[in-house]
């Protein structure tokens, strides 16, 4: 049993402060959904939990499985267990699907062992078949003219590869046509269970519909607000953020 | 006296004297080139910070003195890389070395792979009209005549009329010792409609030989002629290179040919790309991976001296450490080569803070009904793809490794053969690992 623990973080981009004090813990096994309007720190927190350089933590911690990672490198990170789904992925001409996860499956093994290059490929199409993924996609460069639709099933091709402890999945959903979102649900709900821990950004509450998480969060202004179950992300969709905000008045009032 | 030796150098004439004596027997017209080459390059000046053909090249570096002309080899490094070649070529210290025959019935077919030496008396006529018979153009013209007089044994390659030939030719030149002087050179002739791949190395004994190595090839593509050249400069690391490449390209011939630099302190490359007759097409690709102090200076010149002619350029360098390349490039249309389509590109990637690129590109069109396109660019590694890679575990040097290679399959990627392209990657790599 894993776990992830965010202990009041503080983020900043330069000296705008974006997350202030998020705190949460995820369990291996569980899936759970943060929400909330635009700008309100989501893309922020999962990039700095990742580890991207221009996020300064300028308090708080992060603990896998009890060891804090924030000195760590990005691919430190990676390599103990985190895996981010960019809501953007970015595009990377010359280097072949097929290369790019090599790489990073070697980058997993101790110094001085070398990957198994049939056992890999085996491995690989398993994964592609199990996502309905074409054997021609990995042949061709990481992300450069895909689809938005491709660009997200490339993201869950990667997520199951590295079989991650943890994934933090941002905005998975936007820029999918109904079809292309659930292919990445189906993918992510097959890679569902005791050994993986989820943590789902979301502006929408559609993408429940195919993930449905076990716990749900809204975030504002930089922090968890409210938490409850799936049947909070039904009353959002139905009341919408003004009714979080409304209540937050009441509450500082 | 002083003014004479810092004109030649090591390249005295009683060095010349002794080089002449070293010969076979050669025709009279060789010879005579080979003396004319060498007063040629004895009067000629080094050289100078004036010289616009210079601009950016590290004058200081550039010396003739201290090199020697080398003894026989008893043995080259040379180690097959897993490549099925139709024949083979070993060179070391400017002396055919080894040669592994035309396999099948090449030979039968007219096919010649085999010393310049031989070709000079076999292959007179053949050899008079092409060897070295292209000036130089590119500002090397003294570097061009030693060269010429120094020049020993070379590749000669001739695919007669009609011929194809699948597996690539492969010659490897070697410079063996501290402070050598090597004069490489590779002729290959294709014939009307005859078709081949012709791979070149070089490399030395090891990495810490200071060497001087001035070698230069001719490639002529008669009609209808395809043939793909693939040079590999390797040298060692404290080798001073001069390569002076020329290529002519007649009527509906096609020429690809990819340089590709990774050794030498400092190296020079000129490559001047003729497009002599209509559907002429001339494809010049290069890939330099610079680092720790090295000095790459990339000079070229298309001309196109007929109608409906193609030329496409496109040089890609990595530089790391305090590396610095060079790349000058102009297009030359003359008058009546309407129709003409050339390309000019360099693209450079940064990969260090104190690494310097210098681009010069250049278009002198005098047709009126042309499309030219040239440019020059320089990044550095996006940090959002790096981190993409690093987010996925990859260490932050394997990534910029990886963005590397991917900004160099663009041009790999325009080989047609697919064991070439790994080879070469391969090669890459190992520099990369070093």
């Amino acid at each position: 049993m894993s776990s992830l623990v965010i202990r009041d973080l503080h983020v900043a981009i330069g000296e705008k402060k974006i997350v202030k004090g998020f705190s949460l813990t995820i369990k291996s096994g569980e899936v759970h959904a943060i929400m909330g309007p635009n700008g309100t720190g989501k893309s922020t927190l999962a990039k700095a939990i990742a580890g991207h350089p221009d996020y300064t933590i300028t308090g708080g911690d992060v603990l896998l499985d009890g060891q804090s990672i924030l000195e760590q490198e990005a691919d430190e990170r990676a390599r103990a267990g985190l895996f981010l789904a960019f809501q953007y992925p970015s595009e990377i001409p010359g280097v072949s699907i097929a290369n790019f996860l090599r790489a990073a499956v070697q980058a997993r093994m101790a110094e001085g062992e070398e990957i198994d290059a049939t056992a890999y490929y085996k491995r690989l199409y398993s994964k592609m078949d199990l996502l309905k993924i074409d054997r021609k996609f990995t042949s061709r460069s990481v992300n450069d003219g895909f689809s938005g639709g491709e660009k997200k099933r490339c993201e869950i091709l990667q997520m199951a590869m590295l079989e991650p402890k943890f994934a933090l999945m941002d905005e998975t959903d936007s820029g999918l046509d109904i079809d292309a979102l659930r292919i990445v649900a189906d993918g992510v709900n097959t890679m569902r269970g005791p050994n993986l821990g989820v943590l789902m950004i979301t502006h929408y509450q559609r993408l429940l519909d195919y993930i449905v998480p076990d716990y749900v969060h809204v975030m504002w202004d930089g922090r968890i607000v409210k938490s409850g179950d799936k049947s909070l992300a039904l009353e959002l969709e139905a009341k919408g953020y003004d009714w979080v905000k409304k209540e937050l008045a009441l509450a500082t009032a | 006296m002083t003014e004479t030796k810092s004109l030649v150098g090591a390249f005295t004439p009683e060095v010349f004297a002794t080089h002449l004596a070293s010969l076979p027997p050669l025709p009279k017209w060789w010879l005579d080139r080979k003396r004319a080459a060498y007063d040629r390059f004895a009067s000629l000046p080094m050289p100078a910070r004036t010289d616009e053909a210079w601009r950016f090249s590290n004058l200081t570096g550039l010396t003739l003195a201290g090199f020697s002309l080398p003894a026989a080899a008893p043995s080259t490094p040379h180690a097959p890389i897993g490549i099925k070649k139709a024949a083979k070529l070993v060179f070391a210290n400017g002396r055919l070395h080894a040669a592994e025959h035309l396999a099948g019935d090449l030979a039968g077919r007219g096919v010649v792979v085999g010393s310049l030496y031989g070709a000079l008396v076999k292959h007179e006529g053949l050899v008079k009209e092409h060897l070295l018979a292209q000036p130089p153009k590119l500002g090397s013209a003294k570097f061009s005549a030693l060269h010429e007089a120094f020049l020993a044994d070379g590749a000669f390659i001739h695919i007669p009329r009609g011929v194809e030939i699948d597996d690539p030719i492969g010659v490897f030149s070697y410079a063996l010792g501290d402070h050598v002087a090597v004069f490489p050179h590779t002729l290959v002739v294709a014939g009307e409609n005859a078709r081949a791949t012709v791979v070149e190395y070089f490399g030395s004994g090891n990495d810490t030989e200071a060497q001087l190595a001035v070698g230069a090839n001719d490639l002529y593509a008669s009609h209808g002629a395809q043939l793909t050249y693939i040079g590999k400069q390797d040298w060692s690391h404290r080798a001073l290179s001069f390569q002076s490449n020329s290529t002519v390209v007649r009527r509906d011939a096609r020429v690809q040919s990819l340089n590709l630099h990774l050794g030498a302190r400092q190296a020079r490359h000129e490559s001047l790309s003729q497009l002599q007759a209509p559907g002429a097409f001339s494809e010049m690709l290069a890939l330099t991976v610079a680092e720790s102090d090295q000095e790459f200076d990339q000079r070229t010149l298309q001309i196109h001296q007929a109608p409906n002619t193609k030329s496409d350029l496109l040089y890609k360098n990595a530089l790391r450490g305090t590396a610095k390349t060079i790349f000058s490039g102009l297009i030359v249309v003359d008058p009546d080569a309407q129709k003409t389509d050339a390309y000019q590109s360099n693209r450079n990637l940064m990969l260090s803070e104190e690494a310097e690129a210098n681009s010069l590109p250049g278009l002198e069109i005098q047709a009126n009904d042309v499309r030219c396109t040239h440019g020059a660019t320089s990044s550095r590694i996006d940090p959002e793809q790096e981190f993409y890679l690093q987010s996925r575990g990859i260490a932050k040097e394997q990534a910029d490794e990886l963005l590397t290679f991917g900004f160099f399959e663009e041009v790999l990627n325009r080989l047609a053969s697919d064991p070439l392209h790994d080879a070469l990657r391969a090669l890459i790599q190992t520099k990369f690992q070093k």
